[in-house]
């Protein structure tokens, strides 16, 4: 294991540092980097396989002289989970950089994006790996600075620095808030590694261990994109180069879903009252609901997507609020039924999000645009890419039997044994998650129909649209390597399921891998198969076959009729594609029942004709959706600070007899104190 | 394994045989009341044979997804069929999936639907995809709440077990006050699923009203005849959901062939008078504006989520 765990750390740092030897060779330097950080994902595919594996987690550690720093390595069946899809992830966007980084060859420094590519991925891969909480704390760091000088690569757009900034604050104070976590923790055990941490005998004390709970949530939530956290996703993601944007919201926002389980199932021994699980799964709830509403009104692919992520984390934390509600109670087979079906949609999620940026930087790349209203008919010009993207959404919106619907089905299934728990509040409030959840699965549907119906069919929106062409290979390769895992995640859960159990196992006590899955392991049946079941495979069977069935009759009853192709029947003009349905107008009706949500501002001008006022010459149509968390929970918090940094700044009054002054004062002050 | 694909085959087949006549019942019955003689019964065949027959037409502006998607819709209504107790109570199939999976088979052809629909480019299309996108994401909360409240009183999520059970009267229906408000919510929830007034109107060829019928206007042929067919399996899916899981009484148990005709002759009765019902609620009721439907599908969602506190206030 060390080999390979050498091989990746080598192929990263090789990966960062060789591009820059050959400066001004763009292809040489993408290839470079790109190629070492496959080789070094590669590794730690296999790294994590074997990890899964491995019965006992594996170590190694370093002393380093600086103090309570100690480089420790620690791989257990978490860890690898984790570094299983960091890694493939990873493959994916390093293949389809190859090719990709072109596009941005004339704007910035293909070198230096590479060797931030490479340091990106080697530090998410290191969050997971640490087993130190200074270790830890560093990589983390180390992670959000490069995410940062990643997001603002087009640093000369107005929006993207302004986009890095939004994110750098926010991410620190995300990180301020882990330290604090950690610093609790180091409090009672003495030692920063996560041996101490996790060591029963230094339990913490209740009242710390209930701020622990509530800060990890705030540090690692912020990072994740929990609402009202979330502000910064949909600024920072979409502004970074695309196959980067898949890794920070396929990827990156997960080492924060590692960090929460690691936290409350492994530090904090798994030992809660039922409130927390309560508060983390109306947080999941809250997120998912307002994740996809927000997505809804983008326009903007990216941002999109961006929100979708949101929504995502919300789902994957209704499983661990869930897994958190029935380890209170002590029903430890529904704890790790609940737990595991979060960190299936933790996987999944990684895979079709990664797919679908990677699908929106191809329609960049092909169109030079990220506006939706200025695709359409890109099916058929870039079929490829399209067939992808439709394997994408129809996982994100959780259609059998793809990838996204088993997870989302065990997300439900766990939700709907909530009956087992004694408590009446938690009896009735789980249903209603579940409820929330089928909105939000239903939402996103229709999200993506308009996603992939607005961008891939029907006419050509603009000249952008009209030249775009298919794009390269190493591209098209990534897309369908990402959409090949969808499918086989989604057909095979039989192999998935025992992997995770063995992830979650450790953990909760119990392994539920057995019960799980019945009939030869062909069927998911939760409980027991009297309760609950499920067969992907059969189901795809059972689609092809009835697709076969209405083919047979089309022929059998009607004989072979060919078709005729006419075009469309416009009312008697040619058609045009400013007669198409928008995107805009495709959510109108969402926007108007959610109108207390969305609190949209419609901003309707017309000039009319000299002649009459009948006949309109010009209208203009502006419509915004508040922003309402930025709006009423961050500017006052701003305001508050700039007033009272303005009311600070008197005592900076520019003379240097007032500084020798408060010296002066500071110093008599401390002497005071010290007698 | 044999008598299981037997019973599969036999299920499909009664189910594509007899959905386009309850939409010639439901067109009869709606005939009668507002005293016309109304087209026969079977009319619906008829239009199947001819539209089967006919060339298709299909716009220049269109790619695979539109030939495609009759097929998916098709297909993926009569799977969920295939998942719903229909003359036995016991499914072969019923480990392929549970209730949800059912639901989200129906959401598959829906989503293909929805891009059909955009796919022709005219403004038509889209504005049925777009305002089946808001029917169906208010209808799915209130669809989850009620099969919640019956798989709570059945103590199963499965089709089948909960058929199974309720039929044999195995240690349920403790009070039948949970059991009817989830049966009225689901019956909301199927008027809005299958494009039934006061929802929909699929009379209606006015492109104020169409939800449904704007979305398919563009097909022809044989590739309309299966979106019709679809259509009215999904009527029929729907129907034998309720008529099975909250009155299962009659249905066969065990696989003899004098239990399964029984089970065949109630369960036609069973989804008659609940078409009949459909009927009389078109003729009584107009179609909802479009924003109203909101207020229709919050009463289901309201009714489910009484029907699981009074459930459990009943047996605490």
């Amino acid at each position: 294991m060390l080999i390979l765990f050498l091989l990746l750390f080598v192929g990263y740092v090789a990966g960062a540092l060789l591009p820059l030897c050959f400066p001004a060779k763009p292809r040489t330097q993408s290839l470079l980097a790109h190629g070492c950080a496959g080789v070094a994902s590669g590794a730690g595919i296999v790294l994590g396989l074997v990890g899964l594996f491995s019965p006992e987690p594996w170590t190694v550690s370093v002393q380093s002289t600086v103090p309570f720093l100690s480089l420790a390595v620690r791989l257990d069946t978490l860890s690898a989970f984790f570094a299983f899809t960091i890694s493939l992830a990873g493959l994916a966007a390093s293949i389809f950089a190859v090719d990709y980084v072109s596009e941005l060859e004339r704007k910035v420094s293909i070198g230096a994006l590479g060797a931030l590519f490479n340091g990106f991925l080697l530090s998410m891969t290191l969050v997971v790996l640490a087993d130190d909480g200074f270790f830890f704390l560093i990589v983390w760091e180390l992670m959000s600075v490069v995410s940062y000088l990643l997001v603002v690569t087009e640093h000369e757009k107005a929006d993207v620095r302004y986009a890095g900034l939004f994110y750098f604050i926010m991410t620190h104070i995300g990180t301020a808030f882990v330290a604090v976590t950690f610093l609790f923790l180091y409090q009672t055990s003495g030692s920063f590694s996560f041996e101490a941490f996790r060591d029963p005998a230094h339990r913490l004390p209740e009242g710390i261990r209930t701020l622990a709970f509530l800060t990890a949530l705030i540090g690692f939530g912020t990072k994740a994109g929990i609402v009202p956290l979330h502000v910064w996703l949909p600024y920072a993601h979409p502004a970074a180069p695309s196959h980067v944007s898949a890794l920070m919201s396929g990827v990156m926002i997960k080492t924060a879903i590692y960090a929460l389980v690691r936290m409350y199932f492994d530090f904090l021994d798994g030992q809660f009252p039922w409130w927390w699980g309560f508060v983390v799964l109306t947080v999941g709830a809250v997120s998912a609901l307002l994740g996809v509403m927000y997505a809804l009104m983008e326009h903007d692919l990216k941002s999109l997507l961006a929100y979708h992520s949101v929504e995502n984390i919300g789902i994957i934390l209704l499983g661990i609020g869930a897994a958190m509600i029935f380890q209170s109670y002590g029903l430890k087979e529904l704890a790790a039924l609940a737990l595991l079906a979060g960190l299936y949609h933790t996987i999944n999620h990684a895979m079709f999000k990664a797919l679908l940026f990677l699908g929106a930087g191809s329609l960049l790349y092909a169109t030079h645009t990220r506006n939706m209203e200025e695709y359409g008919g890109l099916l058929r010009r870039m079929p490829w890419t399209g067939a992808a993207f439709l394997v994408g959404a129809a996982s994100i919106a959780a259609l059998p039997p793809t990838n996204g619907f088993v997870s989302e089905w065990l997300v439900f299934q766990s939700l709907f044994l909530s009956f087992h728990v004694p408590d009446m509040f938690l009896k009735l409030m789980m249903p209603v998650a579940a409820s929330i959840l089928a909105l939000t699965g239903m939402l996103a549907l229709a999200c993506f129909a308009k996603a992939f119906g607005i961008s891939f069919l029907a006419l050509p929106r603009s000249l952008h649209a009209r030249r775009a062409e298919e794009v390269p290979f190493s591209m098209r390769m990534a897309m369908g390597l990402l959409a090949a895992i969808c499918v086989g995640f989604g057909l095979g859960p039989v192999v998935v399921v025992p992997l995770l159990d063995r992830v979650v196992a450790p953990f909760i006590g119990v392994s539920i891998a057995e019960n799980i899955l019945a009939m030869d392991g062909w069927t998911l049946a939760p409980v027991s198969i009297e309760f609950s079941s499920l067969s992907t495979p059969a189901i795809a069977l059972l689609l092809v076959a009835m697709g076969a069935v209405g083919m047979a009759l089309a022929t059998l009853i009607g004989g072979s009729v060919q078709a005729r192709r006419y075009k469309t029947w416009g009312c008697g003009i040619a058609l045009s594609p400013r007669m198409e349905y928008t995107a805009t107008g495709f959510v109108q009706p969402i926007k108007r029942v959610f109108a207390t949500i969305y609190r949209p501002t419609v901003k309707l001008e017309t000039e009319f004709l000299e002649e009459s006022r009948y006949f309109a010459k010009r209208r203009h149509f502006e419509f915004h959706v508040e922003p309402v968390f930025p709006k009423y929970l961050y500017d006052p918090v701003i305001v508050f600070f700039t007033t009272l940094a303005d009311r600070v700044k008197v005592i900076q009054g520019g003379s240097l007899h007032l500084y020798l002054m408060y010296i002066f004062a500071t110093l008599i002050v401390l002497l005071l104190f010290t007698v | 394994m044999i008598l299981a694909f037997v019973l599969t085959v036999a299920q499909a087949m009664i189910l594509l045989a007899i959905s386009p006549l309850l939409v010639g019942l439901i067109r009869k019955v709606k005939a009668r009341l507002q005293l016309r003689q109304g087209a026969s019964v079977f009319q619906p065949y008829a239009d199947l044979v001819k539209l089967f027959r006919k060339e298709p037409v299909i716009s220049t502006t269109t790619s695979w997804i539109f030939t495609a998607t009759p097929s998916i819709v098709f297909s993926s209504t009569l799977a969920a069929g295939l998942l719903v107790p229909v003359f036995i109570s016991h499914v072969p199939l019923s480990f392929a999936g549970n209730i949800i999976a059912m639901v989200y088979l129906l959401a598959l052809g829906t989503f293909f639907l929805m891009l059909a629909g955009l796919d022709a480019g005219s403004a038509f299309g889209g504005m049925g995809s777009s305002r089946e996108a808001i029917v169906a994401s208010l209808t799915e909360p209130a669809m989850m709440l009620s099969v919640f409240a019956i798989a709570l009183t059945a103590g199963s999520t499965n089709l089948s077990t909960v058929v199974h059970q309720t039929a044999l009267l195995q240690g349920i229906v403790t009070d039948p006050a949970p059991h009817l408000m989830a049966f009225a919510a689901l019956f909301i929830v199927t008027l809005a699923e299958a494009g039934r007034v006061p929802v929909d109107n699929p009379a209606t060829h006015l492109e104020l009203t169409m939800i449904h019928e704007a979305m398919i206007l563009e097909y022809s042929g044989r590739y309309l005849a299966l979106i019709e067919w679809a259509s009215a399996l999904k009527l029929t899916v729907l129907l034998s959901l309720m008529a099975n899981v909250f009155a299962p009484w009659g249905i066969a148990t065990t696989p003899e062939p004098a239990a399964l005709g029984i089970g065949l002759l109630v369960y036609l009765v069973k989804v008659a008078g609940l078409a009949v019902a459909i009927g009389v609620i078109e003729c009584m009721f107009a179609k909802l504006r479009l924003f109203r439907v909101t207020d229709l599908l919050g009463v289901a969602f309201i009714l489910a989520l009484l029907g699981l506190v009074f459930f459990y206030i009943l047996r605490s």
